[in-house]
C-alpha cells in the first residue's frame, strides 16, 4: 500500500514538470516578459528604458532557460524557469503584481472554497444516488421515462440559468438568504446555503443520468438473479446488493466530478461573492495578474492528481478484490 | 454590394459540403446506411433533427457576408441580415417589452410611443436592438463552437490515439504522457490561460486584423482551436483503448501477413472500426460545447464583446433582473434560444449513441 502511494506520488513529478514546462511556454515564450511590460505601461508610456525598469520592478529581467553571463550552476539557476516556475514545486509561490504575497492569500481563501466545494460535492452525491436509485427501481414504468426526460431537460439549461434563477427566487423575491457575500465562522452557513441548492440542482441531470445507468448495468448482473431467486425484496436487493456492487463505478464517477468541481466553485464563487480561490483566480484572470493564474493552474494540476490517488485508495476500501500493485 | 467571406465562414462552408458528401457517399453504402437509419426511425429524434437543421440554416444564412455601402458608410452584412431586413435596423430608444407599443421607461411622466411599435417579438435592450434579431445572430456563433471544437480536436486524437494503440512502446508512453499532463490540468484554467496568451498576442499585432470584424472572427476561431486543445485528451484515451483491442483482432494479423504496411493498416482497417466512437463523441460534445460558451463569456475568456452569442447576452442582462421594474426578456430570449438547440442536440445524442454504440 505506502509503496504504492509513493510510486503514484514518483509518477506525478513527470506530469507537473510537464505542466510546469506548458505554463512557462504560455506565459513566457508566447507571451514574452516585454509584452507584459507593455501590457502594465500602457500604449502612451512604452520605450526601451521604461520596459526594463518594469521588468526589473516585477522580477522579469532573467533569460528564459540559460545564462551566459553567470558562471557554474548559475547558467541554470539565474533563469525565469528556475526562479519562477520550479519554485512552485517548493511551494514558494512568491508575489503577485500587487506585491502581495500569493502563499498567504491562497491560505487564507482555501477555507471558504472548502466550505463551499465539500458540502456540494456531499449533498449533491446523496442526491443523486437517491433518485437514480428510486428511477431504477421503478424502471421501465411512466415514472421512469418522465424522470429521464426531466433530466435531459435539466442538462439542457445552462448553469448561469440556475444560478440567476435561485437568486433571483430565494435571495431577492422571498428574502430567505442574502444574494451573495461571506462571513467567517458558523455564520457561513446562511451565505453557502444557495450555492449549495443550486450546486445541487445544476448538477441533478447529468448525475441521475449517470447512476442510473450504473444501476440498470449492476441489475442484469447473476448475483442480482441470486438475491431476487432467495426471496430478498426488491428494495433489499437495490440497498443491500446492487448500491454496494455500484461504488466502484460510482467512485470513479466522483474523480470526473472534481476537476469540475474546481471549474463549478469558480463559477459559483464570483457570482456569490465567496472570498475563494475559485474567486481569486477570476479576479487575477480580469486584472491579467498572470503570476496568479500560473500559481493556480499549478495547485488545480497538485489537487488533481491527489484526487486520483485518493479515489484509487478508496478502491481497495469499498472492493477487497482490489489490490493495489 | 461585393461577397465578403470571413476565415470562419469558409471553414463552416467547407465542413457543410463535406457533410453533404459524406452524406450521399453513407447513402450508397448499406452497411454505413443501418445505423443511420435507426436512428431516424425513431420519431423524437427526426423531430430534434428538424430543429437542429433549421438552427444550422440560419447559421448558414448569417455566415455569407457581404459589404454593403449604404449612408452609414460600408457595413458589413450577412445573407441574415439583409433577409429579415426591419429587424436589425428597427432600433428604439431603449428597453421595451415583448410585442409592446410603449417604451418600457418613463419619460417627462409618460411611457412614450414605440417607432415600431408590436413589431418586437422578444423586446429591446437598453440600446433599443431587437432582441429576437440578437439570439437569431447568436446562433451562428454557437454552432460554430460546437462544431468546429470537435474538427480541431479530431485530428489530434485519432492520429495520436490511434498511434498509440497501434504501435505501443515507447511512442505509447510518450503519447499517452502528454494526455495525463493535458488531462491534469483543470480545463476551464488552462483555457482561460491560453485565452489569455492568444488575447495579447492578437493585440499585439493589429496588422493582421484590420477591422474589428477581423479580430472578433480570429478571437473566435482561437477559442475553438484552444478548446479542441484542451479537450482531445479523452477522446484520444478511447481510441488507444479501441485500437489496442483491434490490434489482435484476425482480420488485422491477416493484412500483415500478406504483407500490409503499417499505415494503410491503420487507414484502411482500424479507422472504419473506430468510426462509431468518432461519431457518437462528437454528438455528445457538442450540447455540452455550446453551454460551456456562456459559461467561458462570464468569465471574460469567451467570445469578443462585439461579437453576438448568448453567453454575452446572458452575462449584460444578468444585472437588469436587478433593475426596478425587472427587465427579464434580454435574458428569457438568450437562454430559451439556447435551451431548445442543447435539448434537441441531446437528445438527438442519445438516439445517435444508441444507434451507434454496440454495447447497447
Amino acid at each position: 500500500m505506502i509503496t504504492y502511494i509513493l510510486r503514484r506520488i514518483f509518477y506525478a513529478i513527470p506530469i507537473l514538470i510537464g505542466v510546469n514546462l506548458i505554463t512557462f511556454t504560455l506565459f513566457f515564450v508566447v507571451n514574452s516578459p516585454d509584452d507584459m511590460a507593455r501590457m502594465h505601461l500602457g500604449q502612451k508610456h512604452v520605450t526601451p528604458e521604461a520596459i526594463q525598469q518594469w521588468k526589473i520592478k516585477a522580477g522579469y529581467d532573467e533569460p528564459l532557460f540559460y545564462d551566459n553571463k553567470a558562471s557554474g550552476l548559475q547558467k541554470f539557476s539565474d533563469t525565469l524557469f528556475v526562479k519562477k516556475s520550479l519554485n512552485l514545486f517548493t511551494f514558494h509561490f512568491g508575489r503577485s503584481s500587487e506585491g502581495r504575497d500569493i502563499g498567504h492569500d491562497i491560505s487564507q481563501r482555501m477555507w471558504p472554497s472548502l466550505a463551499l466545494a465539500i458540502p456540494t460535492l456531499i449533498i449533491g452525491l446523496a442526491v443523486n444516488i437517491t433518485f437514480a436509485l428510486l428511477i431504477a427501481l421503478f424502471r421501465g414504468s411512466f415514472f421512469d421515462r418522465f424522470s429521464m426526460m426531466l433530466c435531459v431537460i435539466m442538462m439542457s439549461v445552462s448553469g448561469l440559468f440556475y444560478i440567476i434563477v435561485g437568486q433571483f427566487l430565494l435571495a431577492k423575491l422571498l428574502n430567505i438568504v442574502p444574494i451573495s457575500g461571506y462571513h467567517s465562522g458558523l455564520s457561513a452557513i446562511k451565505f453557502l446555503i444557495l450555492p449549495v441548492i443550486v450546486g445541487m440542482i445544476g448538477g441533478i441531470g447529468a448525475g441521475v443520468r449517470w447512476y442510473r445507468t450504473i444501476f440498470l448495468e449492476e441489475m442484469n448482473r447473476d448475483y442480482v438473479r441470486t438475491a431476487r431467486a432467495k426471496g430478498l425484496s426488491e428494495i433489499a436487493v437495490l440497498f443491500k446488493h446492487i448500491l454496494k456492487n455500484a461504488l466502484i463505478p460510482i467512485l470513479t464517477g466522483i474523480v470526473v466530478i472534481i476537476p469540475t468541481l474546481f471549474m463549478g466553485s469558480l463559477i459559483m464563487e464570483s457570482f456569490f461573492g465567496i472570498p475563494g480561490l475559485g474567486s481569486y483566480t477570476i479576479d487575477a484572470i480580469q486584472q491579467q495578474d498572470f503570476d496568479i493564474v500560473r500559481v493556480m493552474v499549478f495547485l488545480g494540476t497538485v489537487f488533481y492528481i491527489i484526487g486520483l490517488i485518493l479515489t484509487d485508495i478508496s478502491y481497495t476500501l469499498v472492493d477487497p478484490r482490489v489490490r493495489l500493485n | 454590394m461585393t461577397l465578403n467571406l470571413l476565415p470562419s465562414d469558409y471553414i463552416i462552408y467547407g465542413l457543410f459540403f463535406i457533410c453533404i458528401i459524406c452524406g450521399f457517399y453513407i447513402r450508397t453504402q448499406p452497411h454505413l446506411r443501418k445505423p443511420w437509419k435507426k436512428v431516424f426511425s425513431n420519431k423524437g429524434a427526426v423531430v430534434c433533427c428538424i430543429v437542429l437543421c433549421v438552427y444550422i440554416a440560419i447559421g448558414l444564412l448569417d455566415s455569407l457576408h457581404f459589404s454593403v455601402s449604404n449612408k452609414n458608410g460600408v457595413q458589413q452584412k450577412s445573407l441574415l441580415d439583409l433577409m429579415v431586413q426591419p429587424l436589425g435596423t428597427q432600433d428604439e430608444k431603449t428597453y421595451s417589452a415583448p410585442l409592446a407599443t410603449h417604451l418600457y421607461q418613463m419619460d417627462g411622466g409618460d411611457y412614450p410611443q414605440l417607432k415600431y411599435p408590436g413589431t418586437h417579438i422578444l423586446g429591446t435592450n437598453k440600446i433599443g436592438q431587437d432582441m429576437f434579431y440578437e439570439t437569431l445572430k447568436s446562433v451562428r456563433t454557437g454552432l460554430l463552437i460546437g462544431t468546429l471544437t470537435t474538427v480541431f480536436m479530431l485530428p489530434f486524437a485519432l492520429f495520436f490515439g490511434m498511434i498509440a494503440g497501434y504501435f505501443g512502446g515507447f511512442i505509447d508512453d510518450v503519447i499517452q504522457y502528454l494526455y495525463t499532463t493535458l488531462s491534469s490540468i483543470p480545463g476551464v484554467l488552462l483555457i482561460t490561460a491560453m485565452v489569455l496568451v492568444m488575447q495579447v498576442v492578437i493585440t499585439d499585432h493589429p496588422t493582421l486584423f484590420p477591422t474589428i470584424a477581423d479580430r472578433a472572427d480570429a478571437r473566435l476561431l482561437t477559442l475553438c482551436f484552444i478548446l479542441g486543445i484542451t479537450s482531445w485528451a479523452s477522446l484520444c484515451r478511447l481510441l488507444r483503448a479501441e485500437t489496442l483491442k483491434l490490434r489482435e483482432q484476425e482480420f488485422v494479423t491477416a493484412s500483415i501477413a500478406m504483407g500490409a504496411r503499417k499505415f494503410p493498416i491503420i487507414i484502411r482497417h482500424i479507422l472504419p472500426n473506430v468510426m462509431h466512437i468518432i461519431i457518437i463523441t462528437t454528438v455528445l460534445d457538442f450540447s455540452g460545447l455550446v453551454l460551456a460558451e456562456a459559461i467561458l463569456s462570464y468569465v471574460g475568456v469567451g467570445v469578443d464583446p462585439t461579437t453576438a452569442s448568448w453567453g454575452n447576452m446572458i452575462n449584460t442582462s444578468r444585472l437588469e433582473l436587478a433593475r426596478e421594474p425587472m427587465v427579464w426578456w434580454p435574458l428569457l430570449s438568450a437562454l430559451s434560444m439556447m435551451f431548445f438547440l442543447v435539448l434537441s442536440a441531446n437528445l438527438f445524442a442519445d438516439s445517435v449513441r444508441d444507434a451507434f454504440d454496440p454495447r447497447l
